[in-house]
């Protein structure tokens, strides 16, 4: 039997080139460009009224400098809002360069082009820009009181919104013999990969033609939207992402208003351009997310089956909408988790404020969804005195029960219906892993020795591998060497190794065969993006069903060869041959060969395809009318509908008892994403996810003040974790594969982040005895909390006596 | 804000990079991350933050651990710079440190990979039998926003191993 | 984030990068460690027109360890002083303070004499100077100068130096023998910032307590001594009144809130942070160094 990959922890083929200063990320190509900076607002929210660069011109090395006034054609039109939808009603985006207002800090006003970098931020630093400021709006509470606009035509700062309700929640409300209301909070942070955006163009003035290089997760939405902007035929116009430092949704977004004016200098100045984003540009022009206010009301039973849930929560969009309100939507619809709630109704509203924009990070609305779940979860069994995993389970699909249609429509448009999922046993695996039923004891035995701990848990379903599609590409050269290529991108997603296991295991060949290129619109032109966890899903999909086509097409030119029955061949090795007979071969090499008939054999391999070797039907074509020459084969994958993974976090927390710091002794992750293609690179999704859950729960928040001022724009004030910060992560999985695609994959990409929030609130609630309703927690915040929770139980106290 | 010269003073410096004396004529402010990314064309080294907290443009001055993003080109003169390069550059020969990432899946992306590679080789140096507690410490100057750190430590307890097998080699 | 453009000096002796000083001081910036100017730089918070980079002057590079003090030139870097383990003998608290300034990679560039004359309030090294009556020594076109580290700090970054001198080093004082030290500091993350830290120092005279005091971090707005003896001597090691100690440190520090925390919640940490290091001093065995933990 041949070796299989899929299933097998294979090292990673991207790994020699990456570890030996042989990476290509944007900046490191483009040596001789010309490289850009930007002049950026100052203030939050202000009229423009002079831009003077006349003390600019003169600096040695820039070569142009360009405004709003500059921008010709549709480039001085606002962006693209890439998903509208019907009730985003006030949908607002900005443009290239600020027109006549900003609407944050960090909002792009003057674009330089200089000789390198450092020339560029001088010339900025002596372009003084006039501002008239306006008020500022910051923060929900203030959006939603309505007092300033920060769109003049936008009544209230309501840019959407929407109901979703299935059953009658009122009536159900009204007949549950118990009610809870829970008010919540999540603070707004950041995907902050390690490497910032970046563009790079060439601009080719003998073709009239563009390569875009961007440090992006959509390569085929960059060509098509700078096509577009810059009024060039697509055929004039490629993209390639190269190796990305990193995405975790903000590179998602597209275009950048850099990634259209790059190459839109390059063009007008016939030079290449380049821009590489700084860690300060990166703070106040790359999108934020997060930040919501949540109003949970459930009506339950006495045993803690939910038979209401209504939610009314607050999204804080910032000051543009490129992304529609798909985060919001995503927090609605995957608020319901592994739960049938009876009635359900939510109601959002997406506001806007003079910050950074909002668009996707890692999780997607998901962990807001999952935190406001979660924290009613553990609100209902503090209710009624039931253990809270009890509580959960009482509430869960049951797998008899799937595919279960919740009622409501999902992100991608189509009707939220969970495939597959055995809620139960993730959850008896988590218990299991952490030991939940002997935690009293070892509570204690901590109090005995005066220490807090408690512990947490939060259950989490994911819709992952998003449609509308995506391709592959697989082809095999007369040398044997495979390429495989798809159009989404990677950003330390391994797609050059998953993908090469499954076309490796498709077509029989070696793994060392298999060369996968992602993300180069040259090589495949149809492509969505890498986001929402879709990438082994949809690409992992879509390559599989390529080389089966090159492998039916392989079988058939063999048989042919060989004389036998397509059925009665199998491929090893790269050597096709028949079953039990294994002298009866023909390399898949040579069968590549004679799949394209030559006239000119380039070299001796070749010969064997040429019209004077070997036997042919004089009365067929070279070519079947059917088919085509060359041993490749491409292939689509498009699901009607998503997907469903989902996982269960449990931690265990340490409070000081006097300082409130807080840290994490265990944290345990039972995930179910499908098949694995590759275990050792799911394990490294979830670890990446949980450090970034962590972060969220405990260190990462942005913080603007009252007049729209990022006060924490820099690495020593926003706090990512080190390695210390991190505990370390136990996992257990299950797999129940997904019958939606043809490898049963789900999707991981962001299962490590999905509850992190919510189960460190219910680890740190659990230690403290008091409920913890508003995310991230720093010691100090938690310290203020056990005094005001000690007032109000020495006043409560006073009143009882 | 003073008045900068008209045209930058540039000047005549040599540095050794990886063993080799290099020499360019470059402005008094170029970064040394930049100098070595873009005058010498190690683009090995990243850059992240350009405030030294992130540390992937880590690199080795005279073998220790420094941020190539708080030094000027001119303050390396005379001195001996190691980048991932110099610690290896060949695909096929990977060093202790980098064959235990590829054993370890300690990296994703890539991109913070270098200022690692750079701060553990310097490390197992002067600490070749670390403790978990200890690798896990040596590595809490860099940041990670893939991984989540768990196999980086792996990685510096295996690089340990194979630093052992190999004789203690860099 | 680039720096702008900048004159670079780079002196071979103090006397000319003392006369470069005078010429330029005003419009000028020591160049040592780096490990906080550049940061400012690269943000272009600050915009000097002429960098006076003091890495190649002679004789700025050594720890003398006397009976009485130790020397730090000013080009020693952290990471050095920290591993220089006659200095460690002659006072251990240096090492106990250093092993909590920022990350090895910070330290191996960074100079403590740098960190000091930089007088940031979250600095750990300002607080040791403070504690061990240590001196500064300048030197500048008027000659050179000895100043107490008592009278160095005015306010947040802000020194009695001219902006044409230069700390050419600063000797730290040795503690009298039965001295134990700790150092404490608690921070968001590994090597951040303190949101408050603390060195003691405690003599011991037997079982008892002779004299105590304590330094801080991030909780003043210059680095002060806070004396303890009144509370603590004659007192058992074994039985300190770490109350009373926690309420003299409340009294004592006077903390600015930022985001990430109160200057309630600092000063509670303060205290806090003083108990756990007098505790954890009183109870060492006498001879041995102790090794303050953060």
């Amino acid at each position: 039997m041949s070796t299989r990959h899929v299933g097998e922890p294979v090292q990673r083929r991207e790994d020699p080139r990456l570890l030996t200063g042989n990476g290509r990320y944007v900046d490191d190509i483009g040596h001789g460009a010309l490289e850009a900076a930007f002049v950026r607002s100052p203030h939050a929210h202000a009229r423009v009224t002079d831009i003077d660069a006349s003390g600019a011109v003169d600096v040695d090395g820039v070569v142009a400098i360009y405004t709003w006034e500059d921008l010709d054609g549709r480039v001085g039109e606002p962006l693209p809002v890439l998903i509208p939808h019907p009730s985003m009603t006030h949908p607002r985006t900005g443009y290239c360069l600020a027109k006549d207002e900003v609407k944050h800090v960090g909002e792009a006003v003057v674009m330089v082009v200089a000789r390198d970098r450092y020339v560029a931020e001088d010339a900025c630093s002596r372009i003084r820009v006039s501002y008239e400021t306006k008020p500022v709006v910051v923060g929900v509470d203030q959006s939603r009181s309505g007092g300033h606009r920060v769109h003049e035509d936008v009544p209230d700062n309501v840019s959407a919104h929407l109901v979703q309700e299935a059953g009658d929640v009122d009536a159900a409300m009204a007949g549950a013999p118990n009610t809870l209301t829970l008010e919540l909070e999540i603070d707004r942070s950041a995907s902050m990969p390690m490497e910032g955006k970046g563009v790079y163009a060439r601009w080719d003035r003998d073709e009239g033609s563009l390569r875009i290089y961007s440090s992006t997760q959509t390569s085929t939405g960059v060509r098509a939207a700078v096509a577009s902007k810059l009024g060039m035929p697509m055929a004039k116009v490629e993209c390639v992402a190269p190796d990305i430092g990193g995405g975790f949704g903000v590179k998602i977004v597209h275009p950048w208003p850099e990634e259209v004016l790059v190459p839109w200098a390059a063009r007008r100045l016939g030079h290449d351009v380049k821009w590489t984003e700084d860690r300060r540009e990166h703070f106040v022009s790359s999108s934020h997310e997060r930040g919501q206010l949540q109003e949970v009301t459930v009506g339950f039973d006495d045993d803690g089956r939910i038979l209401a849930l209504d939610v009314r929560f607050w999204h804080d969009n910032g000051a543009y909408t490129p992304y529609g309100i798909i985060v919001p939507i995503i927090t609605s619809t995957q608020l319901l988790g592994p739960y049938k709630p009876g009635a359900y109704r939510v109601e959002f509203w997406s506001l806007y404020t003079n910050t950074v924009h909002v668009t996707p990070y890692r999780g997607a609305g998901r962990p807001q969804g999952c935190f406001a779940m979660e924290r009613t979860m553990d609100a209902i069994a503090a209710h009624l005195g039931v253990d809270r995993a009890e509580v959960r389970s009482r509430n869960f699909i049951l797998p008899e029960e799937m595919p279960y249609d919740q009622g409501l429509m999902f992100q991608d448009g189509r009707p939220l219906k969970y495939d597959s999922g055995d809620y139960p046993a993730s959850l008896a695996k988590l218990k299991a892993l952490v030991g939940w039923d002997d935690f009293a004891q070892y509570r204690e035995q901590a109090e005995r020795e005066g220490r807090k701990v408690g512990l947490g848990i939060a259950c989490y379903v994911e819709g992952t591998g998003v449609g509308p599609y995506e391709g592959g590409h697989v082809q095999v050269e007369s040398s044997g060497r495979v390429n495989v290529a798809t159009g989404l991108t990677t950003q330390g997603q391994s797609h050059q190794t998953i993908l090469a296991q499954i076309v490796a295991d498709e077509l029989g060949v070696p793994l060392d065969s298999v060369h996968v290129t992602t993300g180069d619109t040259r090589r495949m032109a149809y492509a969505v993006g890498t986001f929402a966890s879709r990438g082994a899903v949809m690409s992992g999909s879509a390559v599989a069903l390529a080389a089966r086509v090159v492998r039916a097409k392989a079988l058939r030119i063999a048989a042919d060869a060989l004389e036998v029955s397509p059925d009665d061949l199998e491929i090893e090795d790269g050597v096709i041959s028949v079953k039990g007979a294994p002298g009866t071969s023909i390399e898949l090499k040579t069968v590549a060969v004679l799949s394209n008939p030559l006239r000119y054999a380039f070299d001796a391999e070749t010969q064997a395809a040429t019209q004077f070797t070997g036997t042919f039907d004089p009365d067929k074509p070279p070519v079947a009318e059917d088919d085509e020459p060359g041993l490749e084969g491409q292939d689509f994958y498009s699901p009607t509908r998503s997907t469903f993974a989902n996982g269960m976090h449990a931690a265990v927390v340490e409070t000081d008892p006097v300082t409130a710091e807080v840290r994490i002794l265990r944290y345990c992750v039972v995930h179910d994403c499908g098949t694995l293609v590759n275990p050792m690179v799911v394990e490294g999704q979830v670890h990446g996810g949980v450090a970034q859950g962590v972060g969220g729960a405990l260190y990462e928040r942005l913080v603007y003040d009252e007049s729209g001022q990022l006060l924490n724009a820099s690495f020593m004030d926003f706090l990512m974790p080190y390695a210390t910060e991190v505990p370390e992560i136990e996992t257990d999985h299950l797999e129940t594969p997904s019958p939606l695609n043809p490898l049963g994959i789900k999707g991981a990409g962001e299962a490590g982040t999905i509850p992190a929030t919510a189960v460190i609130a219910s680890a740190i609630e659990d230690a403290e005895g008091f409920p913890v309703r508003s995310m991230p927690i720093s010691p100090y915040e938690l310290w203020e909390l056990r005094r005001a929770h000690s007032t109000t139980t020495t006043a409560a106290q006073e009143d009882s006596r | 804000m003073s008045n900068p010269p008209d045209t930058e003073e540039l000047l005549d410096i040599t540095v050794h990079v990886n063993g080799v004396p290099r020499t360019a004529a470059t402005p008094a402010r170029r970064l040394l991350s930049d100098f070595l990314r873009h005058d010498l064309d190690l683009t090995g080294t990243h850059v992240g933050c350009e405030h030294g907290v992130c540390g992937a443009c880590t690199v080795l001055l005279d073998g220790e651990p420094v941020r190539s993003c708080l030094l000027f080109a001119v303050s390396a003169q005379g001195h001996e710079v190691t980048t991932v390069e110099g610690i290896g550059n060949d695909p096929a020969a990977l060093s202790p440190v980098q064959q235990a990432f590829l054993e370890c899946h300690g990296l994703q992306c890539g991109f913070c990979t270098p200022g690692f590679v750079t701060t553990i080789t310097a490390y197992l140096e002067d600490h070749p039998d670390p403790t978990p507690e200890e690798a896990r410490d040596a590595v809490s100057g860099n940041l990670c926003r893939c991984t989540g750190y768990q196999n980086i430590v792996r990685s510096v307890l295996r690089a340990a191993e194979i630093r052992r097998d190999r004789g203690g080699q860099r | 984030m680039k720096p702008g453009p900048f004159v670079h000096h780079a002196p071979r002796t103090v006397e000319e990068a003392v006369a470069l000083l005078g010429e330029h001081g005003h419009d000028g910036k020591v160049l040592a460690g780096g490990q906080s100017l550049i940061p400012v730089l690269n943000m272009r918070l600050a915009n000097p027109g002429h960098l006076v980079d003091v890495n190649r002057v002679e004789g700025l590079d050594a720890v003398e360890v006397t009976g009485e003090t130790v020397r730090v030139g000013a080009l020693v870097r952290h990471a050095g002083l920290e591993r220089h383990d006659a200095a460690f003998d002659a006072l251990p608290l240096l090492r106990q303070a250093l092993r909590n300034v920022a990350h090895p990679a910070i330290r191996n560039r960074g100079t403590t004499v740098g960190s000091i004359a930089h007088a940031d309030p979250a600095g750990e090294m300002p607080a040791v100077a403070v504690l061990t009556g240590a001196v500064v020594e300048a030197a500048g076109p008027r000659g050179r100068r000895e100043i107490d580290a008592a009278d160095f700090f005015l306010g947040p970054l802000e020194t009695t130096l001219e902006p044409d001198e230069l700390v050419v080093a600063v000797r730290f004082g040795r503690l009298p023998p039965g001295t134990r030290t700790g150092f404490l500091e608690a921070a968001r993350r590994h090597g951040d910032y303190a949101l408050a830290g603390v060195a003691v120092a405690v003599r011991t005279e037997g079982e008892e307590v002779a004299e105590a005091r304590a330094g801080f971090v991030s909780v003043t707005p210059v680095p002060s001594v806070l004396d303890l003896s009144p509370a603590l001597s004659g007192r058992r090691t074994d039985d300190l009144p770490l109350d009373d100690v926690a309420d003299l440190v409340l009294g004592h520090v006077d903390p600015e809130s930022d985001i990430h925390a109160s200057a309630e919640y600092r000063a509670m940490l303060a205290a806090e942070l003083t108990r756990r290091a007098l505790a954890s001093v009183a109870r060492a065995p006498a001879d041995a160094a102790t090794e303050g933990a953060a």
